[in-house]
């Protein structure tokens, strides 16, 4: 359910005057007709999980959606662990709240940084990744179109071991080989060992290495200036908030006479809800609540657009090179330059050179004599 | 000189005597207690866990003290060590602490080579001791003994099993140091994870043959706390050094807007376990498995490599003297093959260059003849030419002077005529 219906929607009234029926057109009902159009489509999102074995990705993503997607889940021991390599493997569930369908795929990536020697772990991640991106790319492009599936990875939540001291070289290079590929929401995972001032700490830690190493996360879009000023203020708290330090459950406990998910310790109880606690309600609301749609759009707006402008400029180039007018794929006519154009302009663009140099001198002569 | 004990008087009968009165030598372990007081006590600790995991505030928490400590960098290129010893004094016990910590462990991508500084440090160490030992002149009662008496292994608190460095690292340490394993930052798991964490981590260690220190169990006065300790390794600790106001006392905990973690409250964390078994109840027994077990299979690979051995091909047990004059002909006679192999090659290859100048002479021998007989030819040649020239000039001179004799007396004849 979206919390803030920001659109006002006006069931024409029927009264006696004539007049206003003429003044009111109707187009305000748009809103309501997407709404409805696309309850009756239904969504989809596919989500990716990556960090080290134990980081608790499991558990939060089943807090996230309240249910269990890893029911008989096999953990490896260390011994089989030391040369492991990363695997994807997808769950595909159906889930439906108040009549909208969701088709949540979640992509997790076991054996991610389990390994004694971890270089280039991240290949097999960023190669699934493009390998979406292709093939919604053919399917974009080829003849039938009227049963696309979107496949591919619209968000990936990245799990930071809060036993540091901020990022670790292996976490960089991660995010660094994806943050073009997809949207990145770094995580600080167990939030539950880190006390208030050492959470600050670390956010602001990782928040200032983030910056130094040049990685782009994915950045919330900015409120419009015309949102009530409550609004802009939750938003810039969410801002300020991140990364999300979070805590997942799988058990339901008692706590202050109500059932609530959370962990019991000796020493206390954290629930996960409690806003005290940890940032899971802020991580939910804004991957759920409020920006699951905008996650889509970067996605297809940004980073598919990047790969598809790059794979095309590949395949000019490579055109270009053969002389060759087969296409691997079949696209449709594009208004690609030939050889012989190309070198025309070419051989224009030297000409333009040239003579602007000549006026140069012209203009430098005539300048010297005065 | 070999590890078991001898008994010296087997051969003689040896009697139980009952004393008539209080002659005082149950006063010897007191004397030794006193003497080894004021020489002061030595330990070592050497911390192995990833950056951040808080090997230092442990430190600080078990020896109520603040060491001091920079934090270190997650982009250390490799893994090294740092040793710091300090001077601490409790009653009127001193007791001089050195604290090994390993800065770049777990940070890197490729951690194949992570376990290789911590067991060359630990080597060095037994290396150093045993130059010591074998010294002409020593002076062991004053030497700093730097050799690790415990390594205390720092566990991520994942809640599922061990890391497979954490496997690797301990395997290639346990037959040279006593590894304590302790669950660090355990307020992080809850008691049933945490049971089941422990029974993972242990039955890992078990199936990978990794040998972990155990408490001492043969002494009565201690047996049965220790017994009792080692079914609850790994310890889970839980380190600070601020306090927190819990009820009207102030003690060491971790302030969370859930709860407030005791550290020196057992139900809450292993730490109390910690420090009575490594400071107040085992540390002597420490120090005695390094010289005892550590240090002697290290002494004995090391002597053995050298090519000592204790009994010679016929079982004769072999002295140490006798060993190193046959070593050192060895040696010698090594020395002596070495120093006539590399004459012959010095010999040999001036015999080559030798050769090869000769060669050289004789071609150029050859290409200076070869250049005289054509110089010579060439030289005929143009006398030759010269000879030819002359006789062509003589007869053209001869020619010449024919027809100007010739001329001469034609004029006349042209007069006459008219």
């Amino acid at each position: 359910m979206t919390s803030n219906i920001r659109y006002k929607s006006r069931i024409p009234v029927k009264t006696e005057d004539s007049m206003e029926e003429k003044q009111y057109v109707g187009f305000a009902t748009l809103p309501n007709q997407v709404h409805r159009k696309s309850v009756k489509k239904g969504f989809d999102f596919t989500l990716m999980v990556a960090g080290e074995s134990g980081m608790g990705k499991s558990t939060l993503v089943n807090s996230l959606f309240l249910t269990d997607l890893y029911k008989d889940r096999k953990l490896l021991n260390a011994e089989e662990r030391i040369n492991q390599t990363v695997e994807i493997i997808k769950h595909t569930v159906d889930i439906e709240e108040k009549g909208v369908k969701l088709k949540l795929t979640i992509v997790d990536t076991p054996g991610f940084g389990d390994a004694v020697n971890n270089n280039e772990c991240w290949k097999p991640i960023t190669d699934y990744i493009d390998q979406q991106f292709e093939q919604y790319f053919r399917d974009e492009s080829g003849l039938n179109r009227k049963n696309i599936q979107d496949n591919r990875v619209h968000c990936c939540l990245y799990f930071i071991p809060p036993f540091g001291h901020g990022l670790r070289p292996v976490d960089v290079e991660f995010m660094k080989a994806l943050h073009e590929k997809v949207n990145i929401i770094p995580l600080i995972a167990k939030a539950d060992c880190l006390t208030p001032t050492e959470i600050k700490k670390l956010k602001d830690r990782i928040r200032e290495e983030i910056d130094k190493f040049g990685i782009k996360v994915y950045q919330f879009p900015e409120c419009d200036s015309d949102e009530d000023e409550e609004f802009k203020q939750l938003d810039k708290e969410l801002k300020e908030c991140t990364p999300f330090a979070v805590i997942g459950s799988n058990t339901v406990v008692e706590a202050r006479g109500q059932r609530v998910r959370g962990r019991l310790y000796p020493w206390g109880i954290v629930e996960v809800e409690n806003q005290s606690h940890c940032d899971f309600v802020k991580l939910r609301n804004m991957l759920i609540r409020s920006h699951m749609h905008d996650l889509k759009d970067v996605t297809c707006d940004v980073h598919y657009e990047n790969y598809r402008a790059q794979c095309i400029q590949e395949m000019t180039s490579k055109l270009a090179q053969d002389n060759r007018m087969e296409s691997p794929i079949p696209i449709l006519p594009l208004s690609t330059p030939d050889v012989d154009t190309e070198k025309l302009i070419k051989m224009k663009d030297e000409e333009l050179r040239r003579m602007q140099e000549m006026l140069n001198k012209m203009q430098q002569q005539m300048h010297d004599k005065d | 000189m070999a590890a078991t004990d001898v008994d010296v008087f087997s051969n003689e009968e040896k009697r139980n005597l009952s004393l008539g009165g209080h002659v005082g030598f149950d006063s010897l372990p007191d004397q030794l207690v006193s003497k080894s007081v004021t020489q002061g006590f030595c330990f070592n600790i050497l911390c192995v866990g990833e950056t951040g995991i808080g090997k230092s505030t442990l430190m600080n928490t078990l020896f109520n003290t603040t060491f001091e400590n920079e934090e270190a960098s997650h982009y250390q290129n490799g893994v090294y060590l740092r040793p710091r010893t300090y001077d601490l004094q409790e009653s009127n016990v001193h007791l001089k602490l050195t604290i090994v910590d390993t800065v770049g462990f777990g940070d890197q991508i490729n951690k194949d080579e992570s376990y290789k500084p911590i067991v060359d440090y630990i080597d060095t160490q037994f290396e150093n001791y045993l130059q010591e030992e074998l010294k002409i002149k020593r002076s062991l009662f004053n030497y700093h003994d730097t050799r690790i008496h415990i390594c205390l292994y720092f566990i991520a608190p994942t809640g599922h099993s061990l890391k497979s460095l954490d496997l690797v690292t301990m395997k290639k340490l346990d037959s040279k140091v006593n590894i304590i394993p302790i669950i660090a930052k355990a307020d992080t798991i809850s008691k049933s994870e945490l049971h089941k964490f422990k029974i993972k981590i242990m039955s890992e260690l078990v199936s990978n043959g990794v040998q972990i220190y155990q408490f001492p169990t043969d002494d009565e006065a201690v047996s049965e706390i220790n017994a009792s300790m080692n079914a609850h390794l790994p310890f889970a600790v839980v380190g600070s050094v601020e306090e927190v106001k819990v009820g009207n006392k102030s003690v060491r905990a971790r302030q969370y807007p859930w709860g407030v973690v005791q550290v020196e409250n057992e139900s809450h964390c292993d730490f109390v376990k910690l420090r009575e078994m490594l400071i107040r109840v085992n540390m002597e027994d420490l120090r005695e498995q390094t010289h005892a077990r550590h240090y002697e299979l290290y002494r004995r690979c090391k002597l053995e490599e050298m090519g000592f051995k204790d009994t010679d091909p016929d079982s004769q047990p072999f002295s140490l003297q006798e060993t190193y004059e046959t070593k050192r002909k060895e040696f010698l006679g090594d020395l002596q093959q070495k120093e006539e192999q590399m004459r012959q090659m010095f010999v040999n290859k001036v015999k080559e260059t030798e050769a090869e100048l000769k060669e050289k002479e004789k071609e150029l021998h050859e290409k200076f003849e070869q250049l005289k007989r054509m110089h010579q030819d060439e030289k005929r040649k143009v006398e030759e030419k010269r000879r030819d020239l002359e006789d062509e000039m003589n007869a053209f001179n001869r020619k010449k002077m024919a027809s100007e004799t010739l001329s001469l007396s034609q004029p006349l004849k042209k007069d006459k005529k008219n």
